[in-house]
């Protein structure tokens, strides 16, 4: 269908890694970064388990050269970390060199500085700078103003669908050609507000996350950062550049069921897969991998699995995994760092394994990919759902 | 280009703006650095054991987004996209409260589970059975401009024929009073405020919902066409001039093209100074300014948008917003909106008449 978008460049840091290459090793050695709560603090520390990323903000904002009197959030902090990377990845000297664009992701925004004081601040006046760090779009227009970033600056919140509605986003623009390059992704930091959110809707396990098993209790949450470059083809030929992937399918519906529960046949999921593989142009046959949304929540891997089953028949699901088991449930980022596995895994070829799985769902015939399988992926798709029932899937291909 | 039609437009405001007859009837509250929205009666829309539950926004964007709706007959959007700052922020500052005075115990997840931002778009869904596409934006300035972005985009690629775009924001009680702390609220003492010539720092702030069903064909209902769009997070003063030229000659026109232009004075010192360097280009337009109507907040630019529909549909302009008063005009074929925030996501938007 000649809509495919090349990516030039991803910069990622998530609880199994710091960039690229170190999530890549973890996930072939099957290495996963839950853990207990070191930074965060909480009083849920030594009960419940999360994929949290071993660096205080304050050694971030020395390691990243950031100036000491800033008001950047936890979010922000880990944005600029992967942004920078995926830029120096796409081997960008001039951000402004053509039109450039940001398009960034958040559900937590600066709430791990806003909980912190947010009924002190009268008393502590030298905290005061964070008041205006709270909106989710202030790390964006922070990642941008670190880049160097003059343009298009924009930012998507629907929950865990957040990165994935970024990356389409972005892609629609360099397709309608309002601009010609895109810095696409999402960021979440831990915080005690959505831990203990979670925590009250009883989806969250005190162990480990088991995602698409029968015995499922619940998701680990997790932060991360990342972002994917969409460069036009204009771009690409005139800068030689590599590509690492093209992003060739995308689809966001709507389940409409409850506001946070999906769908027992799973609408919203099976019409943005659907829209997805429109948009591609492949038939079902041709995705070799589906990196899952698949939180191991009892509600979302039921649904999911028989969305799944609708879009590609009882026989025919493509083999799968999630990845959560590995960095925890990343909300906003959690599209974003998928999307940088589902190109790794077509440029290595290879599937990771859903970790920590032992008894397939009763209700039907689904079993993930369970160690690493090296096989030819000429075609991702990865499926994330969020609150609100915003259900978007995007479609990775090989270059 | 594919024309984009406005085929309604809804606002709920400080001002009557559901009503008729306000067009003419605005008075500017300038007593108060804190504006209300005026609510409409929420029984006439909504089931009252809903209204109970729900938070201003969620509230005042079900009813603008309904009456949009209906405004332009359609029952069913093929895309619903919303533009918020603070997003559900009331039940954000319930639940966090919750967390921090009870230290993390006996939590329920009512306000947790409305406080993400798409709340809005996702229960407009939800009331209409829509399973189309359904987007929120956040950026703290421009969510309103991007949203109205992607929906033209999506019109002039035949990926939809209506789309419902809104704007929406609350106050919410801590977050005002952390606003007034850091001196992005006024002082009271600092009122009644000259909005064009503001001697002192911070905006009156305000909240609302607008929303817009966009078409790629007119109807009777038909208000205006939206032009063109553009956005960027940073500007110079310096470079406002260029910024807003280069926009209009992509659009084939010059300032001197432009009929009326709607500017955000917002009464801030600091950033005010965006707009003074703007006016130069626009001596033969009718210059308006709307926030001393609607007050300032992330989306404040829904009511320069739905008051830039009217103006078209009307030609006329309601005398409380002009700034220069002895300018007369025969006819307004088109408005440049130009509006930042706290001197950054600065936009122009560009409707002609329909």
């Amino acid at each position: 269908m000649g809509r495919k978008i090349a990516i030039t460049g991803m910069g990622i840091i998530s609880s199994i890694g710091r960039n690229v290459e170190e999530n890549y090793a973890s996930l072939v050695a099957s290495t996963p970064g839950i853990s207990d709560i070191e930074f965060l603090e909480t009083r849920h520390r030594g009960e419940l388990k999360v994929g949290e990323i071993k660096i205080s903000n304050e050694d971030l904002i020395s390691e990243l050269g950031l100036p000491e009197d800033n008001n950047y959030a936890r979010t922000t902090l880990l944005g600029i970390k992967a942004a920078q990377e995926a830029v120096q990845h796409a081997g960008i000297k001039d951000l402004n060199a053509c039109r450039t664009g940001l398009i960034s992701s958040t559900s937590v925004g600066g709430m791990d500085v806003t909980e912190k004081y947010f009924y002190d601040y009268e008393h502590q006046p030298g905290k005061q700078k964070y008041i205006a760090a709270h909106d989710a779009g202030h790390s964006s227009l922070v990642i941008a103003e670190v880049l160097g970033l003059k343009g298009l600056v924009s930012t998507i919140s629907t929950a865990c669908s957040s990165a994935a509605n970024a990356i389409m986003m972005g892609a629609k623009l360099i397709q309608s050609g309002v601009l010609d390059r895109v810095i696409v992704g999402g960021t979440d930091g831990l915080s005690k507000f959505t831990l203990n959110g979670f925590k009250t809707l009883m989806i969250v396990t005190d162990s480990y996350n088991t995602p698409f098993d029968n015995d499922r209790k619940g998701l680990n949450l997790g932060e991360a950062a990342a972002f994917l470059v969409l460069e036009s083809e204009e771009v690409v030929k005139k800068e030689n550049k590599k590509i690492l992937a093209y992003l060739s399918g995308y689809g966001n519906a709507n389940d409409a069921h409850h506001q946070t529960a999906s769908s027992d046949d799973g609408t919203g999921a099976y019409l943005a897969m659907e829209k997805a593989l429109k948009v591609s142009g492949l038939h079902t046959q041709e995705i070799d991998y589906i990196n899952a949304h698949g939180t191991a929540t009892p509600n979302n891997d039921l649904s999911e699995g028989r969305a799944m089953i609708r879009i590609f028949g009882e026989e025919n699901v493509p083999e799968f995994s999630s990845t959560k088991a590995f960095t925890g449930h990343t909300l906003a980022a959690a599209a974003a760092i998928e999307a940088v596995y589902s190109i790794l895994a077509i440029n290595n070829g290879v599937i990771f394994p859903n970790l920590n799985f032992k008894t397939p769902m009763q209700e039907f015939d689904l079993i993930p990919v369970t160690t690493v399988k090296y096989k030819e992926i000429n075609h991702v798709l990865s499926n994330s759902f969020g609150f609100g029932g915003n259900c978007s899937t995007l479609i990775f291909s090989k270059s | 280009m594919k024309p984009v039609y406005v085929n309604s437009a809804v606002c709920i405001s400080a001002q009557d703006t559901l009503n008729e007859g306000f067009f003419q009837e605005m008075k500017p509250p300038t007593s108060t650095v804190l504006l209300n929205a005026i609510a409409p009666n929420y029984k006439d829309f909504i089931p009252p054991a809903q209204i109970r539950r729900m938070s201003k926004t969620v509230k005042m964007s079900a009813v603008a987004a309904h009456k949009a709706m209906q405004e332009a007959g359609i029952e069913m959007p093929d895309a619903i996209i919303v533009g918020t700052g603070m997003g559900c922020e009331e039940d954000s500052e319930r639940f966090l409260s919750n967390v921090i005075r009870n230290e993390e115990e006996f939590l329920t997840p009512t306000h947790f589970i409305q406080s993400t931002h798409n709340t809005v778009a996702g229960q407009i869904a939800l009331a209409n059975s829509c399973h189309a596409y359904n987007f929120t934006y956040v950026n703290p300035g421009s969510s309103l401009e991007m949203s109205l972005l992607d929906a033209k985009l999506q019109l002039e690629h035949k990926e939809a024929k209506t789309v419902l775009v809104g704007a929406t924001d609350e106050k919410a009680t801590r977050t005002m009073e952390l606003y007034r702390l850091n001196a992005t609220i006024k002082k009271e003492e600092d009122l009644p405020v000259d909005f064009l010539n503001s001697a002192s720092e911070g905006v009156v702030w305000g909240e609302g919902s607008a929303f817009f069903v966009l078409s790629s064909e007119n109807s009777e209902s038909t208000c205006a066409q939206l032009q063109d769009i553009t956005f960027i997070n940073t500007l110079e003063e310096t470079e406002v001039s260029d910024f807003i030229s280069e926009f209009l000659s992509g659009n084939n026109l010059h300032a001197s093209d432009v009929d009326a232009v709607i500017l955000g004075f917002s009464g801030d010192l600091r950033s005010d100074g965006y707009y003074r360097a703007a006016q130069p280009l626009f001596e033969n337009a009718l210059q308006l300014y709307f926030k001393h109507l609607s007050g300032e907040f992330n989306t404040a630019s829904g009511f320069a948008f739905f008051m830039a529909t009217q103006i078209l549909k009307r030609q006329e302009v309601p005398e409380v917003m002009k700034i220069n008063t002895d300018l007369k005009k025969d006819s307004i074929r088109n408005i440049l909106i130009y509006n930042q925030l706290h001197g950054e996501d600065h936009s122009l938007v560009l409707l002609r008449e329909a």
